[in-house]
């Protein structure tokens, strides 16, 4: 369902509560204003850059929210060393279908999601906690300040959760989400996506970001893809499509490996007798 | 195992997968029941770690969520499974914490010891809408003037930034730690070695 102009509705809360325009706020953009601001942060950009930047207008909310001074520079100490320690105790194995249901069925395209956890030396990121969240297939959010006027859907919740293998191997079943517009500028769209949060072996390599899929044509307009200004790095946020991963008569596969920062703990060494 | 995690820094190690914004919409997936509990309010000794999250116009994020890790009182790093699971028994030294409506944020916990003789700290990462990735900080504890002077990362600050990391007593017995995002009183947020490009 298109938005028009003459839709009414009521605003979210989210759009209620953001923030007092700055000065530097200007009439709602268009597209091509967004585009052509990307594009020019693009083009100044250090080539290589793998994290976003955080000061990048073209995403209007983050105007007031990114720190102006340079991070710090920490050594990790103490309990920045580790991490908080999750296991079966805490996650139950069915929460990693999020087409299960009691009372039926979702609506859509039923996809699994599966990939690897590695952290910066490679190594899989094992028995970890790995959360994600999603719009539905019709791109509506189970959320009270979502107001987008697409169906909910009584059989999906869209909020998963599951615990890494020994091999880093995580594995979603769920719905494709759809796009759904949103208030950045005129006609809007994010493109699909799913949001992933994870935990590494220590507190410094904490993250949390967003998959998208391949082919997804919303994705050279949406400023928050592309506030990661290396088209490299962007690409690391877009999963692949997997014929093997997809199963007869039943669902389509993407395969996504996420990498983590590297640790600093210096590896125990074995106890004795073990070897 | 796919292209893109075959790709290496200069430094050797494989190249991270890019952070994005929390969004707007976490309310229903992220926080749990008693997340921002690491102890139960009737705990001998359970103290208040508390503040608000601002803006760069000195409003207040309401769709801010935070997390801390931290020791136990007797300074030991100790976590134990059960962290999302609050039975009101089992010490994770983790927490996590959306803000309310009024951008505020309060956690349940007990005070750090020092780890290996060092000023103790609540490790804090904010999240927001609006915010593009993760940020870092620091909550030191107040009241050891010796520690706090021989900390490594505070006495790399100058005074400004150095009482931005520093939590402040309350008479409630509370300890108060606000965020500033940007603008007047900017939080320092840190980044560790390895975490650059």
């Amino acid at each position: 369902m298109a938005l028009t102009d003459d839709t009414v509705r009521e605003p979210s809360d989210d759009e209620v509560f953001a923030p007092a325009p700055s000065p530097l706020d200007v009439p709602i953009a268009e597209q091509s204003e967004i585009s052509e601001e990307i594009s020019r942060r693009h083009a100044a950009a250090r080539p290589g850059l793998v994290q976003p930047a955080v000061d990048f207008r073209p995403y209007r909310s983050s105007e007031l929210r990114h720190p102006t001074k340079d991070l710090r520079h920490a050594d990790p100490e103490g309990v920045e060393l580790f991490s908080p320690v999750f296991g079966h105790r805490d996650v139950d194995p069915i929460e990693s279908d999020l087409t299960l249901h009691p009372a039926g069925e979702p609506v859509g395209e039923r996809i699994r999601i599966t990939g690897r956890v590695l952290d910066g030396d490679g190594r899989p990121v094992a028995g970890q906690l790995v959360e994600i969240w999603q719009a539905n297939a019709a791109g509506r959010y189970v959320h009270k300040r979502d107001a987008h006027p697409a169906p909910l859907d009584p059989h999906f919740t869209g909020v998963g959760r599951t615990i890494t293998g020994a091999d880093g191997s995580y594995d979603f079943v769920t719905i494709k989400p759809g796009p759904y517009p949103w208030k950045n500028h005129r006609n809007a769209w994010r493109p699909a996506h799913v949001h992933f949060s994870l935990f590494g072996s220590e507190f410094t390599q904490r993250m949390v970001t967003q998959m998208y899929f391949p082919g997804d044509p919303l994705l050279p307009l949406d400023p928050i893809y592309q506030a990661i200004t290396d088209q490299r790095a962007r690409d690391r946020l877009v999963s692949v499509y997997d014929h093997d991963v997809s199963e007869h008569e039943w669902l389509l596969g993407y395969r996504w490996d996420i990498v983590l920062t590297g640790t600093h703990s210096t590896p125990m060494e074995p106890e004795e007798g073990e070897h | 195992m796919s292209e893109h995690t075959q790709v290496h820094t200069a430094a050797g190690d494989l190249v991270p997968t890019p952070g994005q914004t929390v969004g707007p919409f976490f309310g229903f997936a992220l926080p749990y029941e008693r997340g921002h509990e690491l102890v139960p309010p009737s705990t001998p000794g359970a103290v208040r770690l508390h503040g608000t999250v601002y803006d760069g116009a000195g409003d207040p994020v309401p769709d801010a969520i935070l997390e801390i890790s931290q020791a136990g009182a007797d300074g030991r790093v100790h976590g134990q499974e059960g962290t999302l699971a609050r039975d009101g028994m089992t010490w994770s030294g983790w927490g996590r914490c959306p803000t309310t409506r009024a951008g505020t944020y309060s956690f349940t916990t007990v005070v750090p010891g020092p780890v290996d003789g060092a000023a103790p700290f609540f490790a804090v990462v904010v999240f927001a809408r609006g915010l593009l990735n993760r940020l870092f900080t620091r909550a030191y504890l107040p009241g050891d003037d010796a520690a706090l002077a021989a900390d490594p990362l505070l006495s790399s600050l100058d005074e400004a930034d150095r009482a931005t990391l520093v939590a402040v007593a309350e008479d409630d017995g509370s300890l108060r730690f606000d965020i500033r995002l940007q603008g007047e009183g900017e939080t320092a947020f840190l980044t560790y070695p390895r975490h650059d490009a």
